[in-house]
């Protein structure tokens, strides 16, 4: 008995990703967190200190918009696969995948696809708040939107295998959430996301330097803050060509950690 | 035995579907399977019974080729299960246990999802009516009973045709209207040529559906049969009971005809009191394989 082969795994991606999104969307307290989670960041910074400045004279609200941003990417990849892959592997939702003969490499597909969809609907509501609330200049020129696009996708992209290779941490899916909870507030604090990254202690500078948040955060400053802010960075510079270099290698150890830890089941 | 069949079962072939032999598989030290040899033919419907934590599930996990195994020769479908690749996963489906595809999606949404992993699945509406879903096809599979989600995921379980289906208590929770409609669905894919082993603590289901049933004890197939054969030698020990000034009496034997004559020649005038002939059904010579039947005392 002879059958046609079974679909591709581009196929299957794409339908993953339609039913990735469309869960998403129903997913409402999911949806307010990933949405108003960043905006009331900036609301509450920008309202307390939204008349300092940190060094150089830059505007405080400049500065965070740099890491809510950073931040909120890691929030839609990183921590939310997370904790809902430890969700579908523990309801087996996963082993139905399994024993499907989905390719995995159609399931990851499907959580980028929709991790990429969601974090440019989250920069668009936060992105008009901290320009028409707390007059954060726009990038000013094509080059500093390339920029912004590159960093955001490299930081997506690493948020999202290492989501994949986080969710197969041991214990429940409840563990595992808080786990990933508790590293993504660390590496807040190491990175700069909420104090001027230069005014950290230098150990805490160069174990931040190892993880990707504080080179998306630095590649965010390099888009929202003006160009004299650089010289007031660690490096002295922007550091453009480290930065997508550090978050390409996380995209692969993260792929590499992915495939070599993911499981169906528990 | 309740007899609903609509049309005679079709014959199962001489082709095999699956072969298994000497399987072992052991969790942490302590063994689950010993020693199993199974054979299914193709077209067959064959139903795996035994005691909880028998190993059923464990020995369907490795046919399906989601579970390693210590030893033994498996093959399903001309394949070694743990190596097989996505060609051969598309000819089985498996009524698997777990969750769908996100709760939050309605019961048509998720079969129309599936349908994208199949190269030839069948249609939505078709398989809506089979499982008797199709007024619920609307509904939110977070809001349906537990039931109704084991028709889901039967549904899913033969959406992409299989030739071969597994299928790990797939009635459990099911009401006795939708335990027909299962079993309809069933005989449907049987006469579709589709070959079928499926777990069950029904004995009546196993008996309804069933060619032939195998009994799993202790990490072993202790007994292969069709179901109305099964335990052939406790069968044949029928049991006669009376009573005899006010105390139950009984008699086990494979000639009850002759204790019946004895106990009648004693009793030439009147009735013998509370005087009844039994054979034991499914269920009590299941209960004798696994191990677990009562023993029959005078009461
Ligand atoms: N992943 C596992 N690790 C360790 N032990 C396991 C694992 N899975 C099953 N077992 C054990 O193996 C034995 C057989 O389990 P299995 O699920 O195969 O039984 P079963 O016949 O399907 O039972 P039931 O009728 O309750 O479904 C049980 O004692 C169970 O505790
Ligand atoms: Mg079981």
């Amino acid at each position: 008995m002879s059958r046609p082969a079974p679909p591709s795994a581009a196929r299957i991606a794409l339908a993953r990703v339609r039913l990735e999104l469309r869960l998403f969307a129903r997913e409402r307290q999911l949806v307010v967190f990933s949405f108003a989670y960043p905006v009331v960041m900036m609301v509450v910074f920008g309202s307390v200190l939204g008349g300092t400045t940190t060094p150089g004279g830059i505007p405080f609200p400049a500065y965070f918009l740099a890491g809510i941003a950073a931040t909120g990417i890691m929030l839609t990849s990183f921590q939310a696969l997370a904790a809902s892959i430890a969700v579908e592997r523990e309801t087996g939702q996963l082993e139905r995948l399994q024993l499907l003969g989905a390719p995995p490499v159609a399931y990851f597909a499907g959580k980028a696809g929709q991790v990429l969809v969601t974090t440019a609907a989250q920069l668009l509501v936060l992105l008009p708040v901290a320009r028409y609330g707390y007059d954060v200049p726009m990038p000013p020129d094509l080059a500093h939107w390339v920029t912004f696009a590159w960093v955001a996708v490299l930081g997506a992209l690493a948020g999202t295998v290492l989501g994949i290779a986080a969710s197969a941490l041991r214990g429940s899916a409840a563990s595992v959430t808080t786990g990933v909870s508790a590293i993504a507030i660390v590496l807040q604090f190491f990175s700069g996301v909420f104090f001027a990254f230069p005014e950290l202690p230098g150990w805490m500078q160069q174990a931040a330097a190892l993880f990707p948040l504080k080179w998306l955060t630095q590649g965010m400053r390099s888009v929202f803050l003006p160009e004299r802010a650089a010289a007031f960075e660690v490096a002295g510079g922007w550091e453009h060509g480290r930065t997508a270099l550090v978050l390409l290698a996380w995209v692969l150890i993260g792929l590499a950690l992915c495939s070599r830890t993911f499981r169906w089941r528990r | 035995m309740t007899t609903t069949g609509l049309q005679p079962p079709p014959a199962a072939t001489d082709r095999a579907a699956l072969t298994v032999r000497g399987l072992r598989k052991q969790y942490a030290g302590r063994s689950v399977l010993d020693g199993v040899d199974l054979e299914v033919r193709a077209g067959e419907c064959f139903a795996l019974l035994g005691p909880n934590g028998a190993g059923k599930t464990t020995a369907i996990e490795v046919l399906e080729g989601v579970r390693s195994r210590d030893a033994g020769e498996v093959t399903v479908l001309g394949e070694d299960p743990a190596t097989a690749g996505r060609a051969w996963r598309a000819r089985i489906g498996v009524v698997s246990q777990g969750e769908a595809a996100g709760p939050a999606l309605t019961v048509q949404e998720t079969l129309d999802h599936f349908a994208a992993y199949h190269a030839t699945p069948r249609s939505t509406a078709d398989l809506l009516d089979a499982v008797g879903l199709a007024d619920s096809s609307g509904t939110r599979v977070a809001r349906l009973s537990g039931g109704q989600r084991r028709r889901l995921a039967v549904a899913l379980g033969v959406q992409g045709r299989p030739e071969l289906v597994f299928l790990d208590e797939p009635t459990t929770g099911m009401d006795p209207v939708a335990r027909r409609q299962f079993w309809q669905l069933i005989r449907e894919l049987r006469a579709a040529g589709t070959t079928v082993l499926l777990t069950t603590h029904y004995l009546d289901e196993a008996a309804e559906l069933a060619d032939r049933v195998g009994v799993i004890a202790a990490g072993r197939l202790v007994e292969v049969a069709p179901p109305d054969e099964l335990g052939a030698a406790l069968r044949r020990q029928a049991t006669v009971r009376w009573l005899d000034d006010g105390a139950w009496r009984e008699v086990r034997t494979e000639q009850p005809a002759a204790v019946l004559r004895d106990l009648l020649a004693e009793h030439p005038h009147g009735e013998v009191p509370g005087l009844a002939v039994t054979r034991p059904g499914l269920e009590d010579v299941y209960l004798q394989l696994v191990g677990a039947g009562a023993p029959e005392v005078d009461a």
